[in-house]
């Protein structure tokens, strides 16, 4: 029956932009973006537009490891952090400035997202997730009795005097660097995506067995993706201490980020490179939104309805909502 | 007669105090349609796992192709051309048919993971018109073909088809089997584990039984079934 | 005695009484998490919410603090059944419990956290039991009554649900939940109802632990987060579905951290124990004292 009615091919291939045009395209955005915030000026515009873009990176980070791969981590604050401290660390021994701060936080990320990968090994699900947690306290132990770094009173970072040309001002250099950041990790995103390292992601997310009889290498690729994410989770962390000369543990580690890098996936759509984006954008401008005209605690408090409605109402998400039921 | 592809020798397996199988020899030739039968629990599975590389420690050797697969992991024997279904199929639930088709093609097919390549293992299984649905958009027999269609897709050397044949109609079991047979033709070695006696007998140039986790008997289909502790392992007790 | 050695014995002592708290609060986990398979990754903020709920109702009566944790009991099994009801309709029927079902649980405990900012503030509340200021002692050994009647009313709540899993038909189908749903289907119970009912159970003893809680340390909106890896660590490694072992567990976590703080400054105790955890975690996953798989 179904030899009679040949069907073409699938082609959803021929409509699909090309990586190379998909990440033109995004430094296009980037840019024009970065020039827009130039344009206003504001001090304020700077900061809130970082605040937006930081959560950009951290949601879309954790979504290469929570939503292709489907291994949920509660410890995205401690990646964060570990961003953050690399920078006061570097900063405070090696005077060295934000470019290569945010280039060592990821390696940092990166090598912690690996130990964390090795934790694959054995746990899945909530053990998984449980395990993360647990990694962030640690982590926050160590920093709070680390006094090089401030301990548990915190640190003070100077900004610099001078400031590039093309820059009005430390704000607006910190605010483009962020730009870039987003954009460049949009693009990862979805180049993995749309890759065979996405693929494989994703089967091992459905059923790690039948993946590896299928010919996925589980581990290696559970690794490779610790790895990105945690680096990208580091790298989004990294200009905090600029953000607001000063960092301390209980902030850097604060519970709003491990909460939003789930949240914001969830609400736009995890699995997709486009879902953490839309989720950031939206629940990250709220917050600021409700920061400013609100309090700081019902910021908070929208992040956890919004939360816990989407994932009654809308499992899938933003994007899962326009797509249909599938 | 054409080589040895397989050779288990002295495989075994414990959980804790169980002993689920032990001392399995067995020698697979290339091209060959091997039956391997046996009631519930006599450890057909447990040896399959550790064939495929899910138990990665067990009693005893596996030589597939003059290789010792010792020390290797599931996805490394995959790419050797050691396929497996599973006995409840395991779709990628989260991908449409033929992207799961496209994970073998991609990591461990012998050619580019094409549009076409996948189409092709579609074809083979008569699953073509459905290859932009979800995996829960199909028939339970749909599964069953799915799950081959993704084993052949990694054109394979040896394939354990594990009850692949569970719960179908008399019809969709026929469908199954004709399947199964235009694949030995075109060169693949079959293992088939299966209740559905039917089935296996059909099939079946040989036949090995395994009891309690020890194999016994091993021969021409109809003497071994004829063979007094065989139908006692069946209907006695 | 040796002072090394008296500090020593009082850490393992305050330890122990340490210890029944995180039986307290690690209990109620071990029937959600460990006996329905319900990550209820907010349990601590539950107890957070009672211990702050008790503090408020001792400032307005002067009861006894435990006593009114008791008396929270019921209205914490009824929210907890309700939960449960939300948790099953949207997430255990559909078989979408993994990822969402987590953040289901991680949004609860955020809204109930941030709930208490917004109502009772951020600042730590306490309720002084008419003991709080008596301690025993036993030669060197210290046994503040603030830690001692919380430890009672916790392993006697911990003894009661025990004999109530053990003895009773209801009891014994919550501990045949865990282990088959089917099995219950067959005896045409329907197995929706029993963990609705476990489910307010587990919330319910959150309450008294939440209790115990508030009278031995002060609280604020934000005390449950330390709790989360201790009591998910406690009952990993008290082997998920056993109360002996999670009692087992509390006290060995307990006399850890308390030892680790008395000698090491109190920075440093999350660290060793929740090392331990990701050790367990990492080595042992069926727990200290559960068995293989």
């Amino acid at each position: 029956m179904s030899d009679t009615a040949l069907p073409a091919l699938p082609s959803p291939a021929p409509r699909r932009m090309g990586h190379g045009s998909f990440w033109i395209v995004t430094i296009i955005i980037g840019l024009l973006v970065a020039l827009a915030l130039r344009g206003l000026g504001s001090e304020y515009g700077y900061f809130a537009a970082t605040f937006v873009l930081q959560y950009i990176v951290l949601a879309t980070a954790w979504n290469i490891l929570g939503g292709y791969a489907g291994y949920v981590n509660f410890g995205a604050a401690a990646f964060f952090a570990a961003g953050a401290y690399t920078t006061v660390a570097m900063g405070k021994a090696l005077g060295l400035s934000l470019l290569p701060c945010i280039a060592l936080a990821a390696l940092v990320g990166g090598a912690l997202g690996f130990g964390t990968g090795i934790l694959t090994l054995r746990l899945r699900g909530a053990y998984f997730a449980i395990a993360t947690l647990c990694l962030s306290v640690v982590l926050q132990t160590l920093v709070v009795n680390w006094d090089y770094v401030g301990g548990s009173r915190g640190a003070y970072v100077l900004r610099p005097r001078e400031v590039p040309w093309p820059f009005d001002g430390y704000s607006g250099l910190l605010c483009t660097v962020m730009v870039a950041m987003a954009a460049a990790s949009v693009a990862i995103s979805r180049t993995i995506q749309k890759s065979r390292l996405g693929l494989g992601l994703t089967a091992l997310r459905d059923d790690e067995a039948a993946a590896e009889a299928a010919g996925v290498p589980t581990l290696k690729l559970k690794l490779i993706a610790t790895s990105i994410s945690g680096a990208m989770m580091a790298a989004a962390g990294a200009p905090l201490p600029y953000l607001g000369s000063y960092v301390e543990p209980n902030t850097a580690f604060g519970m709003a980020y491990a909460v939003n890098a789930i949240a914001m996936p969830l609400i736009g759509g995890m699995g997709t490179w486009s879902g953490p984006l839309i989720g950031a954008v939206l629940l990250a401008s709220l917050q600021q939104a409700a920061t400013v005209t609100i309090s700081s605690a019902a910021n908070l408090m929208i992040v956890g309805v919004v939360l816990v409605g989407f994932v009654c109402l809308a499992p899938h998400g933003i994007v899962g909502l326009f797509r249909g039921r599938r | 007669m054409s080589e040895i592809v397989l050779r288990a020798e002295g495989v075994g397996k414990r959980f804790g105090g169980f002993t689920a199988l032990s001392g399995v020899d067995l020698e697979v030739r290339a091209g060959e349609r091997l039956g391997l039968i046996g009631p519930n629990g006599s450890g057909k599975s447990t040896f399959t796992n550790c064939l495929a590389g899910a138990f990665p420690s067990h009693d005893g050797a596996f030589t597939f192709k003059g290789q010792k697969l010792a020390g290797l992991k599931s996805h490394e024997r995959a790419r050797r051309g050691l396929a497996r279904t599973f006995q409840l199929p395991r779709p990628f639930r989260g991908m449409t048919v033929i992207d799961n088709i496209r994970v073998p093609l991609a990591y461990a097919g012998r050619d580019a993971a094409t549009d076409e390549r996948a189409m092709e293992c579609l074809e083979s299984v008569e699953l073509a018109a459905k290859a932009n649905r979800m995996p829960k958009e199909l028939t339970q027999v749909e599964l069953r073909r799915l799950e081959l269609a993704r084993a052949t897709a990694l054109k394979p050397e040896l394939l354990i088809a594990d009850e692949a044949m569970a719960g179908l109609s008399h019809a969709e079991v026929d469908q199954i089997l004709a399947l199964l047979f235009r694949l030995n033709e075109a060169g693949t070695t079959i293992i088939m584990i299966e209740h559905v006696m039917r089935a296996v007998t059909e099939f079946s140039q040989r036949l090995a039984v395994l009891v309690a986790g020890k194999k016994v008997a091993d021969g021409e289909p109809r003497a071994v079934l004829s063979m007094p502790e065989v139908e006692e392992a069946y209907l006695g007790r | 005695m040796d002072p090394d050695l008296a500090l020593l014995l009082n850490g393992i002592v305050s330890g122990l009484l340490l210890g029944g708290l995180y039986a307290a609060a690690a209990a109620g986990l071990s029937v959600s998490f460990g006996m329905l398979d319900v990550v209820n990754i907010a349990h601590p903020a539950f107890m957070v919410l009672a211990s702050l709920l008790v503090a408020l109702l001792w400032a307005a009566t002067g009861l006894d603090p435990l006593l009114l944790s008791l008396l929270l009991t019921p209205a914490f099994w009824a929210l907890g059944a309700a939960i449960y009801v939300v948790y099953h309709h949207f997430f255990e029927r559909r078989g979408d419990e993994a990822i969402q079902g987590l953040a289901f649980f991680f949004g609860i405990m955020f809204i109930i956290e941030v709930a208490l900012v917004m109502t009772v503030g951020p600042d730590q509340h306490f309720a002084d039991a008419s003991y709080a200021n008596i301690t025993w002692r036993l030669g060197e050994i210290d046994l503040p009554l603030r830690m001692l009647v919380p430890a009672a009313l916790a392993f006697a709540a911990i003894g009661a649900l025990a004999l109530f899993l053990r003895r009773t038909f209801t009891g014994r189908a919550i501990a045949a939940v865990a282990q088959d749903r089917d099995a219950l289907r067959l005896l045409a119970i329907d197995p929706v109802r029993i963990k609705r009912l476990a489910f307010g159970i587990s919330i319910a003893m959150a309450a008294l632990a939440g209790g115990a809680l508030v009278v031995v340390q002060p609280v604020d909106a934000w005390s449950g987060h330390i709790f989360i890896g201790r009591v998910f660590a406690v009952v990993i490694m008290g082997g998920l579905s056993s109360l002996g072992g999670c009692v087992l567990a509390a006290l060995a976590f307990g006399v850890v951290e308390n030892v680790t703080a008395s000698f090491y400054g109190p920075s440093w105790s999350p660290a060793v124990a929740f090392g331990c955890l990701l050790l367990v975690l990492a080595f042992r996953p069926q727990g200290l004292f559960g068995r293989a798989a």
